[in-house]
């Protein structure tokens, strides 16, 4: 009795600390973003792309900077002694980003200092190099850098994403998977047919995808090496061959397949093309995602009767049911710190992005648009991209975990969806 | 429900299942336009031959047949009985949810249709399955107007 009353005690008290928490993160990424100077440097006008405007871009987006406007800017200092403090404080500004390009046949290069303006002191300084081609690189390494240095999270805006697009009308590249910065600039066509192509994941490496198409007519699961383009096909299975995901190690894959009969989760070893079965049941088994660890795989099934998510120890062959708030949960994505589950979740009929606290169940809806799916998280854990509507298009959306920073990403011919953001390179 | 199929298929038989309507969506079927004949050739009369419907409809998340598609079915395997040939029965869901659990539950809906043809007597070898999931909507458009077409099974 005593015991149980403790542990009340100790619950409510734990529920406290974690709502404070949460309180601090949705002010940090919504109702405060500190304001930050991002200074065009110097002797980079006229250049294929605007450096400066990438990087307030990558910043605002994050959720905890605004940008000042480059219009209200008192002056435009490229270095130290050119810098007077007291007009940035008028501006506002908390922190303040200057610098200067220099361009040499084949190469950039910029060479940036951060200050904090209210301390008046540097608080970053560093060189940035890339090529002919690289000034997008170099600029999303510089967010990434003041992003650190400033939230102490390691940034995202140099990493990639895979998503599909539905060009809504019959022809030979009616369906394509494409590759593009995580800002969606740079996109190009990896893979196109006039069959559906689905389910986009990467190696942990960032150096392989895997994939669903149609393009034999009936669906097969492909690894495409990015550097090469080369493709491998890893199944041909009479049913399913779907929902494919790598291993932490990236030496197997997870995937759903039927041809026993009904839809069960396979572990493949690639070098092999051996196939372990992990479930075995008349259900729908489907969506595998591994344990940070790899020693557990989590999937959909509707073995209770509605979809649900559920996790499988791989030793053992024991599953555990981890969903129990509403009536479908699919789709699971584990956080990078293995503590929390993304997954698609329908509330109210509703179709939204919900995380869930493993250890105490508790969920929360970060979405507030309908139709979504396909969450698939940073590798910082900061934010997640999913697929919604919006004016009856597909298109690709972002929420901080935390809910507070919400943006869609500009959406651009057809359908786009099931978005896949690369892990670090 | 017994009495329903036995109308149905009594219906059908006689050439008019096409005008029946108590399947869920049925495809809008195509105005016969009769064109004025002027030239003094006697018309044949020619027999219609019977239209059954090759769409099947489900409700959300299930894979379980309507009394509708049952007895459409019913007349499919009697066809398919009498003259053999390779059908593909191809497995849809709608938009919500997930696409891959909807691409599970699209092989459910083509697998209840094969089960039950195969149940009449349709040899199962003859009959290739494959789903689509939500990837190749009847119906663009996000309504219920919308969604009930695509849950569904074409039979080719």
């Amino acid at each position: 009795m005593i015991y149980r009353i403790v542990l009340v005690i100790a619950m409510a008290l734990m529920a406290h600390r974690a709502d404070a928490n949460l309180f601090i993160e949705i002010n940090r990424g919504n109702n405060n973003p500190a304001p930050i100077a991002v200074v065009p440097f110097a002797n980079a006008n006229g250049l294929p792309e605007d450096v400066q405007k990438v990087i307030a871009a990558d910043l605002e987006r994050s959720g905890f900077f605004q940008p000042i406007p480059k219009t209200d800017m008192l002056s435009m200092p490229a270095s130290r002694n050119e810098v007077v403090f007291r007009d940035w404080r008028m501006l506002g500004a908390n922190f303040l980003l200057i610098g200067a390009l220099t361009s040499e046949p084949g190469k950039y290069s910029v060479r940036y200092e951060l200050y904090d303006v209210l301390a008046q002191k540097n608080i970053l300084t560093a060189t940035v190099s890339g090529g002919p081609n690289g000034l997008r690189d170099i600029a999303h390494a510089i967010s990434d850098a003041v992003y650190e240095k400033i939230t102490g999270i390691r940034g995202i805006f140099s990493t990639k994403m895979l998503y599909v697009q539905d060009m809504r009308r019959p022809g030979r590249d009616r369906y394509r998977l494409m590759y593009a910065d995580v800002d969606g600039a740079r996109a190009r066509v990896l893979q196109s047919s006039s069959e559906p192509i689905l389910s986009p994941t990467w190696a942990p490496d960032g150096k392989r995808i895997a994939y669903v198409s149609f393009e034999t007519s009936r669906p097969a699961i492909f690894i495409m090496d990015l550097a090469t383009g080369r493709k491998t096909q890893m199944t041909n299975f009479k049913g399913l061959n779907g929902a494919p995901a790598f291993s932490p190690d990236g030496q197997h894959l997870a995937m759903v397949l039927s041809k026993d009969g009904a839809p069960d989760i396979y572990v493949m070893s690639i070098a092999t093309q051996r196939l372990r079965r992990i479930t075995n049941d008349h259900y729908i088994d489907t969506e595998p995602n591994w344990s940070v660890d790899g020693k557990a795989v989590i999937f959909t099934s509707n073995r209770g009767g509605s979809p649900q998510i559920y996790q499988v120890n791989l030793n053992s062959g024991r599953p555990e049911r981890l969903t129990f708030e509403g009536d479908y949960n699919a789709r699971p994505r584990v956080s990078p710190d293995g503590k929390s589950l993304v997954m698609v979740h329908r509330h109210n009929g509703v179709f939204h992005i919900a995380s869930q606290d493993i250890a105490s169940g508790n969920m929360r809806i970060l979405t507030e648009t309908w139709l979504d799916e396909s969450p698939s998280i940073a590798p910082n854990g900061a934010m997640l991209l999913y697929a919604t509507q919006h004016n009856n298009k597909g298109v690709l959306g972002a929420v901080s975990m935390d809910a507070g920073v919400k943006f869609r990403l500009p959406s651009t011919e057809g359908d786009v969806r099931e978005p896949a953001w690369s892990p670090y390179f | 429900m017994k009495k329903l199929y036995s109308a149905v298929a009594f219906a059908a038989a006689f050439g008019l299942m096409t005008g029946c309507s108590s399947n869920k969506p049925t495809e809008p079927t195509e105005p016969q336009v009769v064109q004025p004949v002027e030239d003094e050739v006697v018309q044949e009369v020619i027999e219609e031959p019977v239209v059954i419907d090759t769409t099947f409809y489900f409700e959300f998340d299930s894979a379980v047949l309507t009394s509708a598609a049952r007895a459409a079915l019913m007349l499919h395997a009697e066809q398919l009985t009498a003259s053999p040939r390779s059908v593909r029965l191809e497995g849809h869901a709608d938009e919500r949810g997930s696409r891959e659990y909807n691409m599970a539950l699209g092989e459910r809906r083509a697998n209840a249709v094969r089960d039950f043809l195969v149940l009449q007597g349709v040899n199962g070898a003859n009959i290739e399955t494959v789903s689509y999931g939500e990837e190749r909507p009847a119906s663009m458009g996000s309504g219920e107007s919308s969604w009930s077409k695509n849950r569904r099974v074409e039979l080719k």
